[in-house]
């Protein structure tokens, strides 16, 4: 598969590439339904969804909730603004680390690529500070020390 | 990790990252700086001050004049950012690539209309 890439665009968006073997149908799906999306949308090793909230329509709520098992564990809401199966979904969200950041408008996008997808993803670049929020969050998460770990491991589910 | 805190917030501010998109562009002086910003001198000094103590430029002194330029990795600390970012989604990808190639095939043969 291509791999990833990602961009900033001016000072204010994060645009995110990406080709995936699958039909357009099924990246959607896998972004909209809570079964699915606890499967992969994990961030680094280690990590799981214990809570993954979704309802799919626009207009409806979302609330993801990250563990890594060891009592570390942040969470995010949004809403969803628009859901054009299988093209587009809009939607803001926020990280709650635990203060909320600002709301980031994703727009993700899946095109029909040959007999696969070209998703790409538009969000909004959050301001320095909460860049620096995040950053901090994630060191403190041990997210570095799972990264190198994750070059070592090959997936070992727990 | 007080310099990324400092990085961040020097680089919140449009006219320090004009400076900076300036300064990639080589080493350049106070008076030099000020001209394309209609600044006064003083204020753009203010600006460096608080850029040199992110640590994202350096000044060096030349007789009376102190160049500046941008400091090596200057930028690292919002670089560091994206490539969290990036490994986070890569690793979130390479997952969802298994995920989908385990999802029953429901392709060509199976026409649905699904518009709702």
């Amino acid at each position: 598969m291509t791999k990833l890439t990602l961009k900033t665009e001016g000072d204010r968006y994060v645009v995110v590439s990406r080709r995936f073997a699958a039909a357009p149908e099924a990246v959607y799906r896998a972004h909209i339904e809570p079964a699915l999306i606890k499967k992969w949308m994990l961030g680094p090793e280690g990590w799981t969804m214990p809570v993954c909230i979704n309802e799919a329509r626009p207009g409806g709520k979302m609330r993801y909730e990250w563990a890594n098992g060891e009592g570390r564990s942040f969470y995010l809401t949004g809403e969803i603004l628009k859901l054009e199966p299988h093209d587009r979904i809009v939607h803001v969200e926020r990280m709650h680390l635990p203060d909320p950041t600002p709301d980031n408008h994703v727009e993700t996008t899946f095109i029909k690529d040959g007999t696969g997808t070209l998703m790409t993803m538009r969000m909004t670049l959050p301001d320095a500070e909460t860049r620096a929020a995040m950053l901090k969050t994630g060191m403190e998460h041990g997210m570095e020390a799972s990264y190198a770990r994750l070059e070592k491991v090959v997936a070992a589910p727990a | 990790m007080p310099t990324l805190d400092a990085a961040f917030s020097a680089l919140a501010d449009p006219t320090r990252r004009a400076i900076l998109a300036r300064l990639a562009l080589g080493e350049t002086t106070v008076m030099e700086l000020a001209r394309p910003f209609e600044m006064t001198q003083p204020a753009v000094s203010r600006h460096l001050k608080v850029l040199e103590g992110a640590g994202l430029i350096a000044r060096r002194i030349e007789g009376t004049k102190r160049p500046c330029r941008l400091a090596p990795g200057a930028l690292a600390s919002i670089d560091k950012w994206l490539a969290m970012l990036r490994k986070a989604l890569a690793a979130n990808y390479d997952r969802l690539d298994g995920v989908l190639a385990a999802l029953p095939p429901k392709k060509q043969p199976v026409k649905r209309k699904d518009k709702r």
